[in-house]
């Protein structure tokens, strides 16, 4: 299951697996915070998902080309000049072709520096791999970044205020329509409702990913009286 | 070889290599994509004055915002201690009210001065000679005038502007276009319900005094013409927005320029 450890990765399974059988939300718990803050609407969550999975795919790519030379004192502070740089990078792109969605998406672009998915693959497997499969690597865990991040954008942007991409959907009431909006689907929180109940489809659909329980609860017992 | 990459030599050599090139990599998108953004940062000013006064519409592409811009909206320079009109400041040979900024004026010791601790309300420290204020125009008339304003709240300055009426009291909007408040508390000085509180609201008295407050009913603040309500939770952002109305209506701020045009006339 776990496409990093085996010898020879084979590069359908490199892409592939992130999506729903090592999810880098579902399963690693990564990139939380930024999948809370930009899915109120789909537009963002799109513009975040092509954001990290560039930088990922490339920061691999790159972090691979030099895994030999870089060596283990310095190892992460290489690993961060690189995705910080990447990172800028795109960010400048984003200020200069998308600013409206720029200033929407605000820090979290630049929160991509410190996104655990992106470090994680430079550690875990970039640091291990060949330069090709390290980029599709890094394209693979931003799809499943990406799948997440569609799924509850159009989640929240629907039914929190009946549009998608901005276009009207559901009709209102305060349009004149009859839905009434979900107003907690565009407060942060919902998102972690949402990633909660998505994994647990996903557990319940893939049972392997369950983890085992880490410690047992202890039948309820009754405080003696001395 | 694991040893031979460990050496000192080695890893500083790795290391200033990897540093050379992403830097050389980054100031390049940076200066290459520069032009683009700050012509996107100047449609984005565009869409905010337009909007403050009401003729702005989303689906405006760039080239359009641009045309009714010029059409309808003229920036004058101010000097700010006199409040008289000026060309050009003074050691520049031209000026661009397009992409001047008082704020970035306001870092240049030849174009601002130091604020002492009593004058500096709003929290800006330094603040520039010559301003730029927009003027609405229908025709030959002056509609309106907008003027730029900043202040500090609890985290961030507020950059904002503020449209006055041609009778130079009553307020016609206050929306910022850049500020890093909190969300959902200090942020709401971008919600659309708070920014409609505030047209129709009187700046002066009848004795020319300013009257203006943001902040609950109470005491000398019953009458809510001169009344805005304060942002529930955010009291220091509220604060601040008191703080910056107050200063740059007043002697350090626009103050001169309006007493000057009260007695010459808006149109002058």
């Amino acid at each position: 299951m776990n496409a990093s450890t085996s010898a020879k990765p084979r590069a359908l399974a490199v892409l592939f697996a992130p999506v729903f059988d090592n999810n880098p939300i579902a399963l690693q718990i990564l990139g939380i915070c930024s999948a809370l803050a930009v899915t109120a609407n789909l537009k963002t969550a799109l513009v975040m998902s092509v954001a990290l999975t560039l930088v990922t795919a490339f920061s691999n790519l790159f972090i691979s080309l030099l895994r030999r030379q870089i060596p283990g004192s310095i190892r992460m502070i290489v690993q961060v000049v690189i995705i910080a740089s990447l990172v800028i990078v795109v960010d400048q792109v984003l200020r200069a072709v998308a600013f409206e969605l720029a200033k929407q998406l605000s820090v979290f672009v630049g929160l991509i520096i410190t996104n655990c998915i992106v470090m994680g693959r430079a550690e875990a497997f970039a640091m291990q791999n060949p330069p090709w499969q390290s980029f599709l690597d890094g394209i693979g865990n931003g799809l499943g970044y990406s799948a997440l991040l569609v799924a509850l954008g159009i989640t929240r942007e629907l039914f929190g205020s009946g549009t998608l991409i901005g276009f009207r959907v559901l009709p209102t009431v305060a349009d004149g329509g009859w839905y009434l909006p979900n107003g907690l689907l565009l407060l942060p929180p919902s998102a972690f409702f949402l990633i909660g109940l998505f994994i647990w489809a996903l557990r319940s659909w893939k049972p392997e990913q369950v983890e085992s329980p880490a410690f047992r609860m202890a039948p309820q017992v009754r405080e003696q009286e001395p | 070889m694991p040893a031979l990459r460990e050496t000192p030599l080695a890893v500083l050599r790795i290391a200033l290599l990897v540093s050379l090139v992403c830097s050389m990599v980054v100031a390049g998108t940076a200066v290459g994509l520069k032009s683009m953004q700050l012509e996107n940062r100047r449609v984005d000013r565009e869409r905010h004055l337009l909007a403050i006064v009401g003729l702005h519409d989303r689906a405006l592409s760039a080239s359009e915002v641009g045309e009714r811009f010029r059409e309808r909206i003229t920036p004058r320079l101010v000097d700010l201690d006199t409040g008289a009109y000026v060309g050009a400041p003074p050691g520049h040979d031209s000026f661009d009210p397009l992409t001047w900024e008082g704020a970035r004026a306001a870092t240049d010791p030849a174009l601002s001065r130091v604020l002492s601790r009593s004058e500096d309300i709003a929290g800006i420290q330094r603040r520039e000679r010559y301003a730029v204020v927009y003027k609405l125009m229908q025709g030959e008339r002056v509609d309106a005038l907008i003027l730029p304003v900043r202040g500090y709240g609890l985290w961030s300055t507020l950059y904002g502007f503020l449209a006055v009426d041609a009778d130079l009291n009553t307020v016609l909007g206050l929306r910022f276009y850049q500020h890093a408040e909190t969300p959902g508390l200090g942020g709401e000085v971008d919600n659309p319900r708070w920014k409609a509180l505030w047209p129709g609201k009187r700046l002066f008295d009848s004795d020319g005094q300013l009257r203006l407050r943001v902040g609950k009913a109470g005491g000398d603040n019953q009458d809510s013409r001169w009344r805005v309500d304060a942002l529930a939770g955010a009291t220091l952002t509220s604060n601040g927005v008191n703080n910056m109305i107050r200063f740059w209506l007043g002697p350090q701020g626009y103050g001169p320029y309006l007493k000057r045009l009260r007695q010459e006339g808006v149109e002058s």
